[in-house]
């Protein structure tokens, strides 16, 4: 319950902000559409047509009164409603961001769990130079670094668009390597201080295997706080690569989000950050629903919240 | 004890040379350097020793799971025959928990808290114990009840922090039993605990000891639980085992000089106008390669052999001592402190007293953070603290104790009642009057190197509170108070440019001492000082904490659960429990003739340095309710062994048996 009434109080603030902030930012719809030369005549009769024209107050309580019937609106520019601009775009997102987090856990977890048993060997060293590599080297260097090699030079995958399914690969790698560098030495740090707790030495006291130990004793304790920043990226990835999309030409809602703020299109504005709000609040509501699986710590400190 | 075939002992542990190394190669710490020890079947040996002196080292050696710094360069253990150093790590791993089960100090932290304590005790089951691997469950279930653990179909299904402290001890050993071990290893397993579960987890052992034949290995630092558990003793010292002997002999006649400084530096009411006997120095750094007595430069009875080569082991192996002297030639000097002169016996009027005194904190749940309940940690509490006298207030963990200490010095607010001192009710007073009214009650609290700002030189913690005061003067005459406090306390005067980590526990302890008595207060809250100190260095800081009690004439409020420095120290006792008061009195009173069965049963459940005194006592059963719901009634009387009909109705009111000597238990009823 109070999680619901928080998580309504969150999207209520969010499409507030942003319904406030696009109207301060300089230059309007009816400029971009029209261009620098229209007629003030013009100009006005689009406006009103538009509904441009009505006190601001006004026209955030018509908008919030259409969310609650479910209604996003329609796009100033486009002439189409939000909502189905929105659903092109949203499978592509939710694929590249799958597919991103995929490679995360693919490079994070292995690599975070060898440094951690090798700390201080050469494992662990290569695993500090990936990490500073991957959190230093920028998307639009890393990704144009990347389509030079499997795309242009070795010929192996697509440059950019949607149209194969390979095509997946370079963008979600790109995004995945600067994320998953961050989630690695978390992992590493965490393992390495669960490893000299005396549960562990109690597990390896009654004769459980040292790998065994690490894998069953060690690393769900060593996890927690990683789930925790693995659920943000999960969220910072959904709300759209802005320019990983923008470089691989990736058709996704941050794409769509860039070409929104450039055209002044309000509704399709707050569309798209209300989607982007909404998917951040889910993402951290099934994160917590999953720490509080792992950890039953956490359930018996916060008494009966639900 | 049982006996093999040949109606001899049959040894299921020998270790023999044993030599650990910790650190660099080039530069080793020698921790365990040629120890030869053996264990019968059915038999306890324990090893005694102070921080740092190696025993935990030996047990890690045994297990081979010491630190990956740390490894075994001599010697040979033998397990029923086989030597463990030499096996392979999958067949070592068969005689961990299957061989030879351990269990740890810190019950708190040994068991993993995301997983059942089912399914920890039951991984055991599937290692050692291939009849039961296939469904563990019951076995599990059959250990839990073994070890004691009630009601076990629920808490097979409990995570770690649903248990109590001693509950998850009994789990440990429920683990370590679960292989069917010849061999426990104890590594201070009640150290951790309140002495009245610490009484039920060492007669749990004992039990189990009987039931299934196994030798015991107890590591421990406290001489009263050697008294109660061993058949035979090691004492350790920087390394080495200094002295070995069967435990009645051990306690009639320590042989090694160390062995007998212990005894004389332990605390207790027969050495109240003495003052302790301490050690002088320092345990040596055992980074280097010894050619003379490693307790040369700290014993008394040295001699100038003493100091030209290794001390000879005199005796039979497994009963002897390691000393270039004859026993008959070692002679100690009396204790070199001080005679303290008994407190005046007239208290004239209280400095500091607290009247139906309450601290509640809320319980707040829901979406509104309703306050759905109190949990009472201090509840109507009574007491009055005299100039020039000490009040030990003594408990078990939880019973409130702490937050009485920062209530009465208004580090916590009190939720009710009263705290008067020199006339003014400080739970009334605010902002600047109470901060100016400080300087006259101090604290000092348990944990030295944590209550002191590490990045803090030594110099400036001591002045801070005479600068905060405003009574520091000019700088030359605030490092001249600084540097007297330093010399009241033991340091030397070069401490003032140095950091808190540079100096040992004890000496951290004297810091915070000189640092409370800056400002000259006239009362001072001393909340378990000792309690982190090794038993010689505990001697040192009560020596001191009753010299300087003496020269400035200080109120001690001496917040503490252990009775033997109560006994030392104290002039009158208050008991606690559960937010309230039972029993309070003369220490001599409390100590000798205990009112409330609660006093009784804790006095009872301290293990006594005296092995002829393995009294039958009043074992408390179960542990302390939560103070946030107290049972109705007299608190104690769930566990309290004669309770009756109105216990459970009412609570006591408060009766005095003779003056000064009041108890709160319906038993006094007829006599008021």
């Amino acid at each position: 319950m109070q999680r619901l009434f928080d998580t309504a109080l969150v999207l209520f603030g969010v499409v507030t902000l942003v319904f406030f902030l696009s109207a301060v930012i300089p230059g309007d719809p009816v400029d971009v559409m029209l261009g620098e030369h229209a007629s003030s005549a013009d100009r006005e009769a689009l406006r009103s047509a538009m509904g441009l024209d009505r006190p601001l107050h006004i026209r955030w309580a018509d908008y919030l009164s259409g969310l609650l019937r479910g209604d996003l609106g329609t796009s100033l520019v486009r002439s189409r409603p939000v909502a189905d601009l929105i659903a092109e775009r949203l499978p592509a997102t939710l694929s590249m961001a799958l597919a991103a987090f995929v490679v995360i856990l693919l490079i994070a977890l292995p690599m975070g769990l060898l440094a951690a048993h090798f700390k201080g060997g050469p494992v662990d060293r290569a695993a500090a130079v990936f990490a500073l590599l991957g959190q230093s080297i920028p998307n639009f260097w890393l990704g144009p670094l990347l389509v030079l090699l499997f795309s242009i030079r070795l010929g192996w995958l697509p440059v950019s668009g949607n149209e194969s399914p390979a095509a997946i690969l370079l963008p979600a790698i790109t995004l995945g390597t600067s994320l998953a560098a961050v989630s690695m030495r978390m992992l590493r740090a965490s393992l390495l201080e669960v490893l000299s707790q005396d549960y562990v030495r109690t597990a390896r006291a009654k004769g459980v295997s040292r790998l065994k130990a690490i894998l069953w004793h060690a690393l769900p304790n060593a996890l927690l706080p990683v789930v925790t920043l693995l659920g943000l990226q999960l969220g910072a990835l959904l709300s759209g690569a802005v320019i990983t999309e923008v470089v691989f030409a990736w058709p996704g809602i941050g794409s769509l989000l860039i070409d929104a703020i450039r055209q002044r299109d309000y509704p399709l504005i707050q569309g798209v950050v209300l989607v982007i709000a909404v998917a951040y609040v889910l993402i951290n509501l099934l994160t917590d629903l999953l720490v509080r699986r792992l950890d039953p710590r956490i359930a018996a400190a916060e008494g009966d919240r639900p | 004890m049982s006996e093999g075939p040949a109606g001899v002992q049959e040894t299921v542990l020998e270790v023999s040379g044993l030599c650990t190394e910790l650190g660099p190669q080039d530069k080793p710490v020698r921790a365990v350097d040629g120890v030869d020890l053996h264990l019968h079947r059915g038999e306890t040996f324990v090893l005694v020793g102070e921080s740092g002196c190696g025993k935990s080292m030996i047990a890690l050696s045994l297990m081979r799971l010491l630190p990956s710094t740390g490894r075994v360069v001599q010697g040979e253990v033998r397990l029923q025959g086989r030597s463990l150093l030499d096996l392979p790590e999958v067949e070592m791993r068969r005689e961990r928990g299957g061989g030879i089960g351990m269990i740890f100090q810190e019950p708190m932290t040994s068991l993993n808290p995301v997983m059942s304590v089912g399914k920890q005790v039951a991984e055991a089951v599937e290692l050692h114990d291939p009849a039961h691997a296939a469904s563990p469950r019951a076995r599990v279930l059959e250990l839990f009840r073994q070890v004691g653990i009630p009601d076990p179909e629920r808490r097979i299904d409990e995570y770690p922090h649903q248990l109590s402290g001693g509950m998850k001890q009994r789990v440990m050993i429920a683990m370590a039993l679960a292989g069917r071990p010849g061999v426990l290893i104890a590594d201070e397993p009640t150290t951790a605990l309140d002495v009245t579960i610490q009484a039920q987890v060492l007669q749990l052992l004992r039990d189990l000891q009987a039931e299934t034949g196994m030798g015991i290995l107890l590591i421990t630092h406290d001489l009263g639980v050697v008294a109660e558990m061993a058949d035979r003793v090691g004492v350790m010292y920087a390394g080495q085992l200094v002295e070995t002997a069967a435990v009645g002999s051990f306690f009639k006649q320590p042989r090694h000089p160390y062995s007998r400084k212990l005894f004389r530096s332990l605390p207790d009411a027969g050495k109240r106008e003495l003052g302790l006997d301490i050690i002088k120095g320092m345990v040596p750094p055992l980074n280097q390669a010894f050619d003379l007595c490693r307790f040369r430069d700290r014993c008394e009875a040295a001699q100038a052999v003493c100091g030209e080569r290794l001390p000879p082991w005199q005796g039979d192996p497994q009963d002897g001592y390691r000393c270039h002297l004859a026993v008959d030639r070692i002679e100690l000097q009396a204790s070199e402190s001080a005679r303290h002169a008994p407190a005046a016996a007239d208290a004239g009027q209280p400095l500091m007293a607290a009247s139906d005194l309450r601290v509640h904190f809320p319980i707040r749940k829901g979406v509104l953070r309703r306050t759905v309940g109190f949990v009472k940690a201090v509840d109507g509490l009574d007491l009055a603290l005299y100039p020039g006298r000490t009040l030990a207030l003594v408990g078990e963990s939880g019973c409130g104790k702490t937050t009485v200490g920062k209530a009465l010095l208004q580090l916590l607010r009190a939720s009710g009642g009263r705290v008067d001192y020199d006339g003014a009710n400080l739970t009334q007073l605010r902002g600047e009057s109470l901060r100016r009214l400080r300087r006259e009650f101090q604290i000092i609290f348990q944990d030295p190197a944590s209550s002191m700002n590490p990045r803090m030189l030594v110099g400036d913690i001591v002045a801070e509170g005479l600068r905060a005061q405003g009574i520091a003067g000019d700088r030359r005459a605030e490092q001249a108070r600084v540097l007297q406090l330093l010399d009241q306390v033991g340091l030397p005067a070069s401490s003032v440019g140095r950091y808190p980590h540079e100096f040992s526990g004890g000496q951290r302890q004297r810091i915070a001492i000189a640092r409370a008595l800056a400002v000259k207060p006239r009362l001072v809250v001393c909340d378990e000082p000792t309690s982190a100190l090794d038993v010689s260095v505990q001697a040192q800081v009560l020596n001191l904490l009753k010299t300087l009690q003496a020269e400035l004439d200080l109120s001690y409020l001496f917040i503490t659960h252990n009775i033997s420095v109560v006994a030392y120290l104290a002039d009158e006792v208050a008991v606690m429990y559960l937010g309230r008061i039972v029993e309070r009195g003369p220490v001599e009173r409390v100590l000798n003739a205990p009112a409330h069965p609660y006093t009784q049963a804790l006095l009872a459940s301290v293990p006594v340095p005296d092995p002829d005194d393995r009294r039958e006592v009043l074992r408390l059963e179960g542990d302390m309710p939560s103070p946030a719901n107290p049972p109705t009634g007299c608190h104690f009387h769930e566990r309290c062994p004669r309770a009756e009909a109105r216990c459970r109705r009412e609570y006591p009111a408060r009766f005095e048996l003779e003056p000064q000597h009041e108890v709160s238990c319906w038993l006094y009823a007829q006599r008021d």
